[in-house]
């Protein structure tokens, strides 16, 4: 597979080493998930008759279409051992200059490109930040975190709606994916962000280095590999994923451009990535894993809102529990190579 | 002078003076305090009280940092802590006794104790990072705090508990009295015996520390624990001034308040020193810059941008590279110095570490202060 290409490159000496058991273990974890999501649908299955239509299964793609964009960019962060905090204030940012764009007259093909521009400018500022002043990823996101909910206010406190008509089509129109089944178009952008990831990930220079960043920056420079160019570039990437991801928040779920809106939504991100199997200190994990991991998330809250009586706790909790299980999981395997590297 | 100038506290404490001072040009009766009933009242006394849970809460994120960690579920803990307490005393029947407040109040510390072990043994027995440890609570309790209450705001009608964070003791919020107690027992445990140095030698290198026979595992452990219980005890503060507990709004960015007291005084994040003082001078920066906002009528929400803007400062400040940077274009064209406040800032620090020339000191110093 190209994954595994793509690490001998970047890693040569930990996986020349490396046995055929190691070589499995690298995909451990992202079966772990998928096998998890199947067990999740499993059980919605055996206890609501009607929880296994295709019809449910589409509405957690749908409901968390802006998570999967969202968890894409940030495991390109992840990957090179950094963390973007921002995101879910970017998010909201983006939706309150769609929204106030919108309302004074723009029409929807100009203030897009605008709002897209407007995740890249701060992700790219946050990249600078922490490349050349070496800025601790965690605190230099948590500035444009502040940064982006500020000028949110500095826009407007109050909500402000979306009703252009291009907004009103892309949440209305519906494509029949299956007989009974039908998907709105924010999932294909959002599964077209996925392979996207995963082929620029998986067969670029920009993707090779993101992760060697992630196994050791200082080999990685001295391998020749443009560091800096890739370090400040997840940054711009998750920025701009989180004003894409604020495009299909607005398309779905809210019509609107709210201060309050994707409070905390960085830490679901997080949270997806890591169920997803990304080692979160870098270096190793897949898209196709963050995007298993979403749904994991999608269908245990589908299921907490299945039961009805459930306290919707139990979704934090069990996002919490499987968050540790899969860190733990990471922790034995990557034991495992660090006494042998 | 080379003492005062050296002083880590100076920037944050100068910081905080002009906070005060503009607040009150814009606002003349800032300063006023007025007496009724034998207790105080005014904005300086409201900064105080608002600043108890974000000072308790620091104090415990600097022991943490120190070590090279952060614990990012404090907010998290305060909503559980809080939460236990309020729906203890809501399910006595006589929410008065101070027996009931006492037991509630023991409640939501033991539960903050509880999710402090969890924190270190994360941390200290698997070897997770602190960061990611630390997140596993933030997400889940907060659900836990939602169950607690069954997904109500629980409100709470108990005087003695209302003590806690709204009350008054000899004149002054009973709240900011207990924080100042906790701050001097933590300074004189942590500077008075050798426990601060074994901190700074843990997050320094915990394998060096831990082959030298310094018990990090166990350290590092302790100031999980210590840090969730303030973390609990700030969650009953407030809680009681509130008379409320909302599982999703106690608390909420408490951790990075703390997180920025902790930075305003010049803890560095990279671990291995602290400074509780200047957590002590960031925490109420923080409160004094809500209430300066409040106070001059700008919607309270841009607080945000301004605390964006000091965080992204002050880690420039803290940064070398920055440094470098602002030394580099300072010596090339030394005429640009006395335009740009943060350039000034930074060479005096650089001046003073690297003690360049006395007379460069000299005039730096009257740069900064105006004198001749």
């Amino acid at each position: 597979m190209s994954a595994s290409g793509t690490v001998i490159d970047a890693q040569p000496s930990r996986l020349r080493l490396g046995s055929e058991r190691r070589h499995w273990a690298r995909y451990l974890p992202v079966t772990a998930t998928g096998v998890l999501l199947l067990v999740a649908i499993a059980i919605g299955a055996a206890l609501y008759d009607r929880f296994l239509t295709g019809q449910v299964l589409a509405n957690v793609l749908i409901t968390n279409s802006h998570l999967i964009v969202l968890a894409v960019g940030m495991t390109f962060v992840i990957l090179t051992g950094g963390i973007d905090l921002s995101v879910g204030a970017v998010v909201a940012l983006s939706a309150m200059i769609a929204s106030k764009l919108l309302a004074s007259g723009w029409t929807a093909p100009t203030a897009i490109p605008v709002v897209l521009l407007t995740g890249s400018v701060l992700g790219l500022l946050v990249g600078l930040m922490i490349h050349y002043f070496k800025i601790q990823p965690f605190i230099a996101s948590l500035a444009a975190m502040f940064l982006a909910r500020g000028l949110c206010y500095v826009i407007s406190i109050e909500s402000i709606p979306i009703r252009d008509p291009f907004y009103v089509t892309m949440s209305r129109y519906r494509i029949k994916i299956f007989p009974d089944t039908t998907v709105t178009p924010a999932v294909f952008i959002a599964l077209a962000v996925v392979a996207i990831g995963f082929v620029v990930l998986h067969t670029t220079r920009f993707g090779r280095t993101v992760y060697a960043i992630g196994g050791g920056e200082s080999s990685a420079s001295l391998m020749g590999l443009p560091v800096p160019r890739a370090k400040i570039g997840v940054y711009v990437v998750s920025g701009f994923c989180a004003s894409l991801a604020s495009l299909l928040y607005t398309f779905n779920a809210v019509q609107s451009g709210n201060p309050l809106h994707a409070i905390g939504m960085e830490l679901d991100a997080i949270a997806a990535v890591a169920i997803g199997g990304t080692l979160l200190s870098g270096g190793y994990g897949f898209v196709i894993g963050s995007l298993l991991g979403v749904l994991v998330l999608g269908t245990i809250s589908s299921l907490v809102k299945f039961n009805g009586t459930l306290n919707s706790g139990w979704t934090r909790i069990t996002t919490g529990l499987l968050v540790l299980v899969f860190i733990v999981m990471q922790r034995l395997l990557t034991l495992g190579r660090r006494h042998e590297g | 002078m080379k003492a005062v100038l050296s002083n880590r506290l100076l920037w944050p404490i100068l910081v905080l003076v002009a906070l005060l001072i503009a607040t009150r040009l814009q606002a003349p009766t800032f300063f006023d305090i007025r007496v009724v009933r034998g207790n105080l009242f005014g904005s300086l006394i409201n900064i105080a009280r608002n600043t108890a849970p974000t000072l308790l809460v620091g104090l415990g994120m600097t022991l943490v940092i120190a070590t090279r960690g952060i614990d990012l579920s404090v907010g998290a803990v305060a909503a559980m802590a809080g939460a236990a307490a309020t729906m203890f005393l809501q399910g006595t029947n006589e929410p008065n006794r101070i027996v009931n407040v006492l037991l509630a109040v023991g409640i939501g510390l033991g539960l903050a104790l509880l999710a402090g072990a969890w924190n270190g043994f994360l941390v200290t027995v698997l070897g997770i990072q602190p960061i990611i440890a630390t997140l596993v609570l933030m997400t889940a309790g907060r659900g836990l705090a939602q169950l607690i209450t069954d997904e109500q705001i629980i409100t709470v009608h108990s005087q003695p508990y209302k003590l806690i964070g709204g009350g008054y003791w000899l004149g002054l919020p009973f709240s900011i009295i207990l924080a100042c107690a906790i701050f001097v027992l933590t300074a004189l445990l942590t500077r008075r015996t050798a426990l601060g140095v074994l901190l700074e030698s843990v997050g320094v290198n915990p394998e060096a520390s831990r082959l030298a026979g310094v018990r990090s595992r166990s350290i590092t452990w302790t100031v999980y624990i210590i840090c969730a219980i303030f973390a609990g005890l700030a969650g009953l503060m407030i809680t009681s001034n509130a008379t409320a507990a909302d599982p999703n709004g106690t608390g909420l960015f408490l951790e990075i308040d703390a997180i920025l007291a902790v930075v305003i005084g010049g803890t560095s994040l990279a671990g291995g020193r602290f400074s509780l003082g200047g957590t002590l001078v960031g925490a109420f920066i923080i409160q004094t810059m809500t209430t300066m906002i409040l106070t001059l009528g700008i919607a309270p929400e841009i607080t945000l941008v301004y605390k964006a803007a000091i965080v992204a400062v002050v880690c420039l400040i803290q940064s070398q590279e920055a440094r470098a940077l602002v030394r580099r274009l300072v010596f090339q064209r030394p005429d640009k110095v006395t335009s740009d406040p943060p350039a000034a800032v930074d060479r005096e620090d650089e001046v003073v570490v690297a003690a360049v020339d006395a007379t460069e000191l000299v005039s730096v110093a009257s740069d900064v202060t105006g004198e001749p």
